[in-house]
């Protein structure tokens, strides 16, 4: 802890000798991680080499065997999904998971849900705070949705909506949890480039106007390149290289580790 | 957002018009020639309130509960024995006294049950959970049907056997009769279970549109991204079966109360398939569509026993070929794709119709 609060000043995400054991696996072996605040941060990697698993225990979904997570200088290590969310960390997922059933603008709100203060039965009885808390909520979620362009399709069911979209209200949503630290598991898949294009515009517009520090997994190096600013690859869970963007690229390391001898 | 308002709107307003004209006229005596509705319409109103409960639980939490019944029954058992106990020591307490309390204590007993089932059961999914919850509305079931609780001047005896240990006989009355059954007085009348239903439907609504209600809905579409935005999953889940039980609980009292006599057998699992049949057909999560299959579902086999002899013998059969027929309507690709042409259909005739009329007009 001590060590952390002395950098906790820039760094908004310090991760140290992180390991998980799967049986006889070791799907990551003592990755070292240290993203800056308002840095957008590139995690890449051919399949299977443990990217995603490494999402997973930041945001508590496994709990690593070995190593310490710092988020802003508090040890989240360890912490169950729901307190890490609290904590300020909020994520994308890479097979999209929104709430099919509900409409574009209620998946907004429920990120908004530990923002809100009505208890249960306040909501029930409509008691007057209730309708503030409501109404104030509303228009937070459209003004969200309006970044992303979503505003006239607040009624629609979000399964309804086109995949592009259904990656942005993704991300809406996940910004709706007020987080310092966003995450973004693949948020181009499936996109084609026009799309990805303008993906990369919003990623740096949330980031300008959020004022976000964001940890992006993705495989398509045209926007890896285009916005990340640094990068730590990974392959066979363990880190390949690490350092600014077109140095890490042009490492003939990293070239034979996606290409091939 | 407007739209689901309004769509809300409706089907308050829709429902309490029709209870209100239902009960007003069976009050005044305008059904009194019709013996088959006037007995039906209390018992159409429970069976709502139950069917509503258990959509909180399978259309809302997304959650298949085969044990309803087991909450309905301990609601009867536990209302009906407050509101028993109350006639015996002070007999000339009004009814209407002794129901609120009744109901209220069955609200609070049967979500105790649901806390307690819940908190081990709401750990699992599925089928799990399903297993779990048919059996616990079994147990419910054969408990009800094997406790004998007596009260004396002395105070309550409670056993296994009948009648109780040590039970003074001058002055005993039992209240809880094992497979007999309970008799609890008849306080209820028709616009106990129209306030109580209206009641039920509007905390549905409003907990479904409350955060609460979104919380439940996102855990019911995907728990894992539910929990990456900060939804505490058990708690939700514990929440939502616990309102559903503790509805279902008060439901189980009224129903105690509106009948003269009582069998807790008749809260076994057929029972709760029946009204997850009402459930399931009306529309997972749609409280509209619950109150209309409960409707039609459950005059129909009635109607079927007094149209003829015949269907009398065949109603069941009649019951089972028609919910097949509407299972498919409702959700079989090949009817949902007929219906879609039809209405197309429907919607072009009209169109052409309002063109030659318009052409008239010139």
């Amino acid at each position: 802890m001590s060590e952390a609060a002395k950098t906790s000043s820039d760094i908004m995400l310090e991760v140290k000798e992180l390991s998980i054991q799967f049986g006889g696996l070791r799907a990551v072996d003592g990755l070292n991680l240290r993203v800056k605040k308002h840095q957008l941060y590139g995690l890449i990697g051919p399949n299977g080499a443990g990217k995603t698993t490494v999402f997973n225990m930041l945001t508590g979904v496994y709990k690593p065997t070995t190593g310490v997570i710092y988020l802003d200088g508090a040890n989240i290590t360890g912490k169950s999904p729901v307190e890490i969310n609290k904590g300020g960390i909020a994520r994308t997922f890479q097979n999209i998971r929104l709430f099919k059933g509900m409409s574009v603008l209620d998946n907004v709100k429920v990120g908004m849900q530990n923002q809100t203060k009505y208890t249960t039965i306040e909501g029930i009885l409509r008691l007057p705070r209730y309708f503030r808390e409501e109404k104030q909520m509303n228009e937070k979620a459209m003004e969200l949705l309006k970044v992303f362009e979503l505003d006239g399709e607040c009624d629609a069911l979000s399964q309804n909506l086109p995949y592009g979209k259904q990656r942005k209200l993704e991300i809406a949503r996940a910004l709706a949890t007020n987080p310092k630290l966003l995450l973004l598991d693949e948020p181009a898949a499936g996109m084609n480039p026009n799309e990805t294009a303008e993906l990369m515009n919003t990623i740096r517009f949330v980031r300008d106007k959020f004022d976000m520090t964001i940890l992006l997994i993705e495989h398509d190096m045209k926007l890896v390149s285009g916005i990340c600013e640094e990068l730590t690859v990974l392959n066979f869970g363990q880190e390949l290289a690490q350092g600014g963007t077109s140095a890490v690229l042009n490492d003939p390391k990293v070239i034979t580790a996606y290409l091939g001898e | 957002m407007k739209k689901q308002k309004l769509n809300n709107l409706i089907t308050i307003s829709g429902t309490a018009v029709l209870c209100v004209v239902m009960a007003t006229l069976m009050s005044v005596g305008a059904l009194d020639r019709s013996n088959m509705l006037k007995g039906m319409l209390v018992l159409i109103g429970i069976h709502i309130i139950w069917a509503l409960s258990l959509n909180l639980t399978v259309g809302v939490l997304g959650e298949l509960s085969l044990g309803h019944a087991g909450f309905m029954c301990v609601g009867a058992i536990f209302g009906g024995t407050v509101s028993q106990i109350i006639q015996y020591n002070a007999a000339d307490c009004p009814g209407w006294i002794r129901l609120i309390i009744a109901l209220v204590c069955s609200g609070i007993m049967a979500a105790i049950f649901g806390i307690l089932i819940g908190i081990p059961v709401m750990r699992l999914h599925g089928d799990y959970l399903a297993i779990v919850t048919l059996g616990f509305g079994e147990i419910m079931k054969s408990l009800a049907n094997n406790i004998f609780l007596t009260i004396d001047k002395n105070g309550l005896h409670f056993g296994f056997t009948n009648p109780p240990a040590n039970v003074d006989e001058a002055s005993a009355k039992q209240i809880l009769k094992g497979s007999i059954g309970m008799q609890a007085p008849q306080d209820t009348n028709i616009w106990w279970v129209v306030v109580l239903l209206m009641i039920t439907l509007i905390v549905m609504m409003t907990f479904i549109n409350s955060k609460s209600g979104r919380a439940c809905m996102a855990v019911r579409d995907n728990y894992i991204a539910a929990q990456s935005v900060g939804i505490n999953v058990t708690k939700f889940r514990l929440m939502a079966f616990t309102i559903s039980a503790g509805i279902a609980g008060v439901g189980g009292a009224l129903y105690a109360h509106s009948v003269p006599m009582i069998a807790f057998s008749k809260f076994d699992y057929n029972f709760s398939i029946l009204i997850l049949v009402f459930v399931v057909l009306g529309g997972l999560g749609s409280m509209r569509g619950s109150i209309i299959a409960t409707i039609i579902l459950y005059v129909l086999p009635e109607m079927l026993r007094k149209v003829n002899q015949n269907l009398a013998n065949a109603r069941m059969l009649i019951y089972a070929i028609i919910l097949i027929a509407l299972m498919l309507w409702k959700n079989a690709p090949f009817f949902i794709g007929l219906r879609e042409k039809l209405s197309a259909k429907f919607k072009r005739n009209k169109e052409n119709a309002d063109i030659t009329s318009g052409g008239a007009e010139v």
